[in-house]
């Protein structure tokens, strides 16, 4: 570049003069340098928040054009839309123009179903992505802040559900709020009162679906929305965790820059979600609403289930015995108070308290920016066995009709076996969870001792067969390995540390020379020998270790 | 730096400070030209704690492998407009040059896959732009890792911070001036009340009238059919069940009133033990129970005349018609409430008075009123 008249490094190009004008006014070239050298870990199990996040994106733009069409009051209408089965029916205003939103509004039901769909997936992945950090220990000190937030996102996620699939006023949504209601009343002291005041009088009145919606659509929402900013804001501030390897230490990130590679997967991962709900929204049909018809209190349909989220609050209520509690005074505390107030309100507080129990039962302080892997943790993966066995089991007792009437089981054993099954199975999942992660660790260290079995089998001159294990790292004269386990994944096979060749690329024909790529492989491997070196200095005394074959080390000769 | 200052008012002696961000005394402009690209971006890097441990660089220019990761890609990226393009084709196009989206009763024609066809174009669009994304890091961009410094708290922030704060404190001289704390006290919880105070409007008293336990049935009021018909003692199989709401305007909409009239079969009726003082509620081989669960106050619809129970099927409590219509498996506690029947002058059931307690779920001060 032959510049003569600017000074050197000013810019010379119209988008580098644009870039000093925007910096001269904002000085943002420093900050902005910062967030691109961002470095993120690289491992799929970080990307479970993402979805989360992306869900929530395309429920607040799905979210956005269903309320241009849709009618928050309960005010009755004869219903006269496209749809005919259900014309001259009286319904309420909420009903209706949610029926005309899917039959009258051109790719209205396509928008309906996605926010449906991204609903579901807005709360899977949340939960995916908090047995993530719970199994892995990523809520340890200095992130049970975060933790807690999460835990908060979680139940706003669930009222965000419950008020949502309210809102249609049909039959089914209309038998949850009759629910609800009875929920509400089950308080103690203050349970009529409650319901005076949500309701604004007995059940339905003509208020609950109004006030829903604002909950719903602004309310909920607004928190949220502040909620995931502080999480990303203390993510960024603390950065990220990452599993233990190579160079990976307590005081650094490893991983790529946020830009260009990090960001231009992030935004694959958001397309290719928003892609799966619009797909989903469209070819897989949700809460088909016109076939359930409007909210009468005297109708409802067999097999009514909740969303799966809600799904284990039903079971739960399924389940719990017929024990009200009667009080001196003729005073009364609903059996129904237990499973749903009492069972959810001690679920979510053991959870976002679970940071803080451990750390006393422990008296593990120290911050933690490694993960630990779920087998070397036994008790505290046990205990998140056996709290999703829990849950499961009431999880499945919510469908327990359906599967009464799709196994041909009686509908009373399938709640016995619920009700027992929820106080036996856990402590089970508890003993077998912890064989398997004591299993999972003694395998480890043999192979860590003893090698990778190779298959190869030897004879050895007195006529004895053994089988070859290939060794991990440098051996004593007994040929035992002198690696000590450093909580990194431990290859197990040959072709994990690099007992095969790279294939040749290409699909029909090969692009490359195999000749090169063998030539490729030879350099690659002599490079690792002297970068390995290097990279001693910056490892804890950690066995290097990888996600790619080539660098973990290459066989070595077999020895007998 | 290049402008020009023509402020009357400037006079020189207003210089700029030094500059907060990189290290400009170490770097001089001069120096920073003569480096490359790359060199600048691993010095800001390691400016900001970060290292380039090891970059695997992309496919060599103009290589086969390069050829045919970019023909990948571009292939992804052209999916990805032409699905968005058959999106644009079907949303505007029915109704114009393809036929009519909008549903009708039995049609499987195109109003059936609008939209079906509008969800699959989007998705796939959607998701080959993904995917060429995913294409593009996975086989064009150079593979980098990278290593970040993390950093802990500095001591000299926290005591400086500190420092700062509590001189702010000493300077209000509030720990002293303890009659201004309290009133700041007593102000701060005065304002907060004040602030949610408004939402007493919500509150309302459940307990005026007795709004839970009273239902629109009363003495002589009709037992009808939703389709507003009264029903007589001839009408129903022995055996049947049959929903009724009162005769009053609006009945068969109101949460708490629906009923049900079940006919015993006649082996049902010898075998029938109404609750204690209730033997007279029924009339014949009439009986009529609240329909609203005693439970949570979903109806309990399913009715197996066999075994003379009832079934709420949201949470699976059973009820025996034959025994007071007490609960005889799941969590619900009671039996649901009898209505008191007899027929009027014309033959026609009509209930003799109210339900005698409350009807629906369970709460608190329940057994009370």
């Amino acid at each position: 570049m032959a510049t003569t008249t600017a000074a050197p490094g000013a810019p010379t190009s119209k988008i580098g003069q644009a870039a000093l004008e925007v910096d001269d006014r904002l000085i943002v070239a420093g900050p902005l340098r910062r967030t691109l050298n961002k470095v993120f870990p690289d491992h799929w199990s970080f990307l479970l928040g993402e979805i989360a996040l992306y869900s929530f994106v395309i429920l607040l733009l799905s979210g956005t054009y269903l309320t241009f069409f849709y009618d928050a009051t309960m005010q009755e209408v004869v219903y006269e839309g496209t749809y005919a089965p259900l014309r001259g029916v009286e319904m309420s205003a909420a009903y209706e123009s949610t029926l005309g939103l899917s039959f009258d509004v051109r790719g209205g039901l396509l928008i309906r179903q996605i926010h449906h769909w991204a609903a579901l997936l807005f709360v899977a992945s949340i939960v995916i992505h908090l047995l993530r950090i719970f199994f892995t220990g990523a809520f340890r000190r200095p992130r049970e802040t975060n933790w807690l937030i999460g835990v908060v996102l979680l139940v706003l996620a669930l009222l965000m559900g419950v008020t949502g699939y309210s809102l249609p006023d049909d039959l089914l949504s209309g038998t949850g709020l009759r629910i609800i209601s009875a929920i509400i009343l089950s308080l103690p002291v203050i349970g009529t009162w409650a319901h005076w005041a949500v309701f604004n009088g007995d059940y339905v009145g003509t208020e609950i679906i109004g006030r829903f919606y604002i909950v719903h659509v602004l309310i909920l929402p607004a928190i949220i929305l502040a909620l995931i900013a502080a999480h990303l804001l203390i993510l960024v501030k603390q950065k990220h965790t990452q599993f233990p390897g190579a160079g990976r230490t307590e005081h650094n990130v490893v991983g790529n820059r946020l830009f260009p590679g990090f960001a231009v997967k992030a935004t694959a991962l958001l397309f290719i979600v928003f892609g799966l709900c619009a797909a989903l929204g469209g070819l897989v049909q949700i809460n088909p609403i016109w076939l359930w018809g409007p909210y009468n209190p005297a109708q409802v349909s067999a097999g009514s289930q909740p969303d799966w989220y809600i799904g284990f609050l039903d079971g739960s209520t399924r389940l719990f015995p017929a024990w009200d509690i009667n009080l001196p005074g003729d005073y009364t505390i609903p059996a129904l108070f237990w499973p749903t107030v009492v069972g959810a309100g001690l679920m979510f507080t053991v959870l976002a308290l679970y940071p803080m129990i451990e750390r006393k039962l422990t008296g593990d302080t120290a911050a933690h920016h490694l993960l630990q892997r779920p087998r070397d943790v036994p008790v505290r993966t046990s205990v998140g066995a056996m709290a999703l066995t829990f849950y499961v089991i009431l999880w499945i007792s919510g469908g327990n009709d359906l599967i009464a009437d799709k196994f041909d089981i009686s509908l009373n054993a399938m709640t016995w076996f619920g009700r027992i099954g929820c106080l036996v199975l856990p402590p089970f999942a508890y003993w077998m969870t912890y064989r398997l992660c004591i299993g999972l660790q003694r395998h480890d260290r043999e192979v860590l001792e003893h090698g990778i079995e190779t298959g190869v089998i030897r004879r050895l001159p007195s006529g004895e067969f053994i089988e070859v294990h290939q060794p991990l790292g440098p051996v004593d004269e007994h040929g035992h390995g002198q690696l000590a386990y450093g909580g990194a994944s431990v290859p197990k096979k040959m072709n994990q540390v690099g007992g095969a060749r790279r294939a040749i690329k290409g699909f029909f024909k090969p692009v490359e020379e195999p000749a090169e790529v063998q030539r490729q492989a030879e350099l690659e491997a002599r490079g690792l020998e002297s970068e390995q070196s290097d990279r001693q200095s910056i490892t804890s005394g950690r066995p290097s270790e990888g996600g790619r074959p080539s660098e973990g080390g290459r066989p070595q000769a077999p020895r007998d | 730096m290049s402008t020009t200052d023509k402020h009357p008012g400037s006079n020189g002696s207003d210089v700029a400070g030094p500059t907060h961000g990189g290290p400009d005394d170490e770097y001089t402009p001069a120096q920073l030209a003569a480096m490359d690209r790359t060199q600048l971006d691993r010095l800001g890097a390691r400016y900001d704690g970060v290292e380039i441990l090891h970059v695997e660089p992309g496919p060599v220019p103009g290589s086969a492998l390069e050829k045919q990761a970019t023909r990948q890609v571009t292939m992804w990226f052209a999916l990805g407009a032409v699905f968005a393009v058959a999106f644009l084709v079907v949303y505007a196009g029915s109704g114009w040059f393809l036929p009519d989206w909008e549903w009708e009763v039995g049609a499987d024609s195109w109003s059936a896959l609008f939209t079906p066809l509008l969800g699959l174009a989007m998705g796939l669009s959607l998701l080959c732009i993904g995917i060429g994304l995913v294409q593009y890091v996975k086989k064009l961009l150079p593979h980098e890792t990278a290593v970040q410094d993390k950093h802990d708290g500095s001591h000299f922030d926290r005591v400086t911070t500190g420092a700062s704060l509590m001189s702010g404190l000493d300077k209000s001289g509030l720990p002293r001036r303890k009659l201004l704390l309290g009133t700041l006290g007593v102000m701060g919880a005065a304002f907060g009340a004040m602030l949610i105070a408004p939402l007493g409007g919500l509150i309302k008293n459940p307990n005026t009238g007795n709004p839970l336990g009273t239902t629109s049935w009363a003495e002589g009021v009709r037992l009808l059919r939703d389709d507003g018909t009264p029903i007589r003692p001839g009408d129903q199989q022995p055996g049947s069940l049959e929903t009724v709401f009162p005769a009053v305007e609006g009945g068969n909409r109101q949460a708490d009133a629906a009923t049900m009239l079940i006919r015993l079969r006649p082996e049902q009726q010898l075998s029938d033990e109404p609750r204690e003082g209730q033997a007279d509620f029924s009339y014949g081989d009439y009986v009529a129970y609240s329909k609203i669960c005693t439970h949570a106050g979903c109806p309990v619809s399913l009715y197996e005349q066999e075994t003379g129970r009832i079934l709420c099927p949201c949470h699976q409590s059973q009820f025996l018609v034959t025994e007071g219509a007490k609960p005889v498996f799941g969590p619900a506690t009671r039996a649901l409430p009898q209505l008191p029947i007899t027929v009027d002058d014309e033959g026609y059931f009509v209930a003799r008075s109210d339900y005698i307690e409350a009807v629906g779920p369970t709460y608190w001060n329940r057994e009370r009123i």
